[in-house]
This record gives C-alpha cells, structure tokens and sequence, in this order.
C-alpha cells in the first residue's frame, strides 16, 4: 500500500471491458461469436495514433500492468518496474495498452465468463486459444483504438512470444518488436513440466473435469502444486540457493512431514496464494497456448524462412540464469532474424533470478531497455518532431 | 574517429552487408550506417558497449566470439571486420578460417608486434614490451596471441588467403611515407584486407 503515489508511478487506474461483436474464427475450427477484452491503458494517444505500445502478458498474466486500484492496494500492477512517467516505457511519451487475453480469468470472456448461448460459465468448454488467436483479437483491439501500426509491441515469456508472432502475421502494424525471455516454440521438457501441471489440476478430485463452478469448488490442491513446480521453473538454482539455501523455519530438523526448509513453505506459501486467484481452467488453457506455439507449424517452413515477411525492427533479450527458456532459445530467435536478414539486437543480461528477471529491474536490463526505447521514440514520428520544435 | 576505421571505411563498398567482430562502441558501423548506407550487425560482449551501440542505432549482438560462430551460415556478410581484437583470441587462425566462411571478404587489422620499438625493448631490456599502445604486462594482458606482418602474412600463405590489400600505420594511425620502407619494422597497425 503507497502511503502517497510515486511521482514515478501512473497512480491509480481504472480498467474497462471493451466489447467485440463481430465473431472471431480460432486456430480451433472453432468460432467466438462475441467477446469482451478487459484492458488497461496509460498515458495519451497521439492525434495520429503512432505513440502506441502493446503490452502482452505471459501465462499468469493480465490487463493490470502498472500503477494501482486504491491507496489500500498491496502491490501495484505486475510490470510496474518498467511503466510509468519516465519509466523505460515512459507514458509521458507513449499510449501503453495491456489486456487480458481470451481464456484469461480477469475479466475477459474464458472459462470463468458466463457463456451467453447456455447462462452457464464458459468451464473447460471454453475454445483451446492460441498465440495467434491472441494476436488476431489484440489487432481488433488496435482496430478499437484506430492505430494502424504500434511503435512497439513487447513482451516477456509467453508475452514476447505473441510479439513475435505479430511480427509475423501483421509486419506491418508494428515498428518495433521486444521479445523477452521468450523462445521460437517449447522444447519437450517445457512440455513435460506443462502436462506435470495440467494433471495436477484435471486429477484433483474438485476439479470435476472442469465444472468445478457450479459444484461452488476450486481444485485448489492441483492448482497449488501446478504453481509449485512452475515457479521452480521460473526461478534459478543459485538464486534460490542465495535466498533460501537450506535454511531452516524453526532452525532444527523435527523429523517429520510438517515444511521445515524455508525453500517449502515459501513454495507452499505461493502455491496457496496463486489458487485463491487464479482459474484452473485458465491454467489448463494459458499451458496448451504456450505447447502449441510454433510459428513454422503452419506452414513448415524455417523460423527464418516465416521470420522473412517481418518488417519490425528486432530487441531481443534473454537471461543467464533462465533455464525455462534459456538463453540459447532466444539466440536461435537471433540467429534466424540474423539469416533473414533483418534489423535485430540482442543482449543477455546476466541475472540470477532465472526466468522471473524478466520482472525484475536489473539494472543493466533498464539500461538496454532504456537505450531501445529511444530507439522507438526516434522512429516514433510526432515524438520526434516534438523534440525538434 | 579512430584513424584505423577510417581507413578500412574506404574498403566496404556502399550498400554492402557487414559484420563487426568485436564492434566496441559501435563507432565504425554507425559510420557505414550513415555514411556507406551498410547494413548489418556487430557482436560485442562489453555491456557497456553493447547499451551504446543500441543507443547510436545500431544493431549489436551480444555474442562471445571465442564460443564459435557456427550459428551464422556460410557466406551470410559481404564484408566481416575485425579491428585490433585478432591478437586477444584464443585461435586467431580458426577466427580467420571462420571470418572467411560467413563472409566473403574480411578486413582485419591488428598492433604489429614486430615494430622497432618492441623490438628493441625486448633485446636491450629483456623484457617483454610495455608501452603506452601496449599497456599491459605479460601476466595481465589480453593481447596473448601476438603476431607481426610477416606472421601474419605467413599464415595467409599456408591458408591460400589472397591479399587484396594491405597497409600500415603508426600508433596515431598515420600513414608516413616511411612506414612503406620497411613494415615489418616500422609500421605500428596492420590493416589487411583478405579473401579466399
């Protein structure tokens, strides 16, 4: 909770829910009818509209980005770090949009949304959604706003991989392209730690294949222990040594089941928190869009090869200590765009905090943000010509 | 501008696709950029280095050379420079091979280990050279795989590298009409412009 709200931050914010009547075909077969998008944004549009910046959120995600809801609120929202006035991504500068994205479960039509057609929610009836169904619905949203083109689309993890694949499908609608922590598509073990969580949850018994709604229950076990094993995933071994080591609660071992090292009431603790908040449904879905991501899949072409139609310039960003997706990931992002010939920079900022560095404002990370954003600011024409007045 | 980047300007070709080995600050692209409208990248491994390049708008790749550039494919760069960086790698000969491989003309230049004045420091002190060019001592130095022109050009014979063009200057990177007397002796940086 601020006591007052820093000069530095957007201070408290609102978020609408924008509605979507005309149906959207998925990846699926399937269709949406109708949907609503809940989204954020912060900072002014531009007369014409060319100061826009699209936030994309990874798995646990949401529309909630930066600055808070009341003076009572804990934390601000999740990328706080990096938005604000004068910030990396400065809303003295820049319009800055972020949504929740179909499927979610704050806000946006997904499984906990009352499905209009039955009065009932949505549950795991709700269509599989994809990286590129997200895109497709995020460009309607642009559409909604009247921007043509974004000056940056950005996003960490999961994120950055939805700003590759607008690089892709609408070259033209952006002019910069941040991934983040990101990789061309999941290896097998990414795979294998998603389907550990997915049974987690779907063997639960109140999951009830889903329609836990109705039956007024949470699979908050199978919940909770997906989020254990995903945020081992998303920390490093040396940073959860630094922070926990082999410390233990009570400072001797009782010889017994209870949590004694720091390391498991600290999992617990964050398994327990992320069940009372998030959806299972959501869960299930955010896991398989992350599986099926493939930009080559379509078509069967190299990732350089789809990557040639892309007319963005490139920042991609990895971290030392990330083994979800490893710094070796992004370089194979690099070394395609490399092949293609097109504009890309990349930097691998050494963190111990693994995956979750992309959330963290390492000093060095700001720093090549900082330098990138005035790279966007320079292509971005009225900020330019606003500098030369 | 350095001097010596001033002179391998000259050598890239307008329009052309570089490589930059070791790019520094991003000094020399950022002029092929404007000046020579070159696109391309540099690789770089100083943070520092690398937060400027992004910041001059140009396109930087944080990458260590010494662990291979295997990921790049044949042939991928018209032009691929490394400046004053050959001296401190592991294998310069399997840098050279690798540079000849992505690109299709290289540039290179390094400090000449065989100029009078490290000469002469190591016969009459016994020691190895320091100077104000070559600031380090033997035990702290990057520069571990010394050469002078003639090493070099030795290598070029054994490796069928064809020299397209060569010179040499001094530490203010000036050509002196004297340097062309006697290289290998006078001249203080070597500039080579090779290909297979």
């Amino acid at each position: 909770m601020p006591a007052v709200i820093p000069e530095d931050s957007v201070g408290i914010v609102q978020a609408q829910s924008i509605e979507f009547t005309e149906p959207l075909h998925l990846s699926c077969g399937r269709t949406l009818d109708a949907y609503h998008l809940t989204v954020e944004t912060y900072g002014e549009l531009n007369s014409d509209c060319s100061n826009a910046i699209l936030i994309c959120h990874a798995l646990s995600g949401n529309h909630h980005v930066a600055g808070y809801y009341s003076m009572d609120d804990k934390k601000p929202g999740w990328w706080d770090s990096a938005i604000g006035p004068g910030k990396v991504i400065d809303t003295n500068k820049f319009f800055v949009i972020a949504l929740n994205n179909l499927g979610g479960c704050h806000g946006s039509t997904g499984p906990n949304q009352v499905n209009p057609e039955t009065g009932k929610p949505y549950g795991p009836d709700f269509p599989i959604m994809t990286v590129d169904d997200w895109v497709e619905s995020q460009a309607r949203l642009a559409d909604y706003y009247k921007i043509e083109q974004f000056a940056a689309i950005i996003g960490g993890s999961l994120g950055g991989m939805q700003a590759l694949q607008w690089s892709i499908n609408y070259p033209d609608r952006l002019r910069h392209c941040m991934v983040i922590a990101a990789a061309p598509k999941l290896s097998a073990q990414n795979i294998a730690f998603n389907e550990v969580a997915r049974q987690a949850i779907s063997k639960d018994s109140q999951f009830h294949g889903g329609h836990y709604y109705e039956q007024n229950e949470v699979p908050k076990v199978g919940l909770m222990l997906a989020r254990m094993l995903g945020h081992i995933t998303y920390l490093s071994d040396d940073g959860m040594k630094s922070k926990f080591g082999r410390d233990l609660r009570s400072g001797e071992i009782s010889y017994d089941f209870t949590p004694q090292f720091e390391i498991e009431s600290y999992l617990r603790y964050q398994g327990e928190r992320f069940s009372t908040e998030f959806d299972a449904n959501t869960y299930l879905l955010m896991t398989k869009a992350l599986d099926y991501f493939d930009p080559t899949a379509k078509t069967g072409e190299s990732l350089s090869k789809v990557l040639s139609k892309a007319t963005a310039k490139f920042m991609v960003i990895s971290f030392t200590t990330d083994w979800r997706f490893s710094p070796e990931r992004s370089q194979e992002i690099v070394d395609a765009l490399v092949y293609a010939d097109k504009q890309v920079s990349y930097a691998e900022i050494e963190a111990a905090q693994g995956h979750d560095a992309f959330l963290i404002p390492i000093p060095r990370y700001l720093d090549v943000f900082k330098a990138y954003m005035q790279r966007v600011e320079g292509d971005t024409p009225s900020l330019n010509s606003q500098e030369t007045i | 501008m350095r001097a010596d980047l001033d002179l391998i300007k000259d050598w890239v070709e307008p329009g052309k696709r570089v490589l930059d080995l070791c790019c520094g600050d991003g000094e020399l692209l950022h002029h092929l950029q404007t000046e020579k409208q070159a696109s391309g990248y540099g690789l770089e491994i100083g943070p520092e280095n690398i937060t400027q390049c992004i910041s001059k708008g140009v396109n930087v790749i944080e990458k260590d050379i010494e662990e291979g550039l295997a990921s790049i494919k044949d042939n991928t760069f018209d032009t691929v420079i490394m400046t004053q960086a050959i001296q401190i790698m592991m294998r310069p000969d399997e840098i050279v091979d690798e540079m000849l491989r992505i690109g299709k003309e290289c540039i290179v230049t390094f400090p000449n280990f065989g100029h009078w004045r490290a000469r002469g420091y190591l016969a009459f002190r016994g020691q190895m050279p320091v100077s104000k060019f070559l600031p380090y001592t033997w035990y702290n130095t990057p520069n571990t795989h010394f050469c002078t022109f003639k090493d070099f050009e030795r290598l070029c014979v054994e490796k069928n590298i064809y020299i397209m063009d060569r010179t040499v200057v001094d530490n203010s990177h000036q050509h002196r009409w004297w340097i062309h007397l006697w290289p290998n002796m006078l001249g203080e940086i070597a500039i080579y412009r090779i290909t297979k």
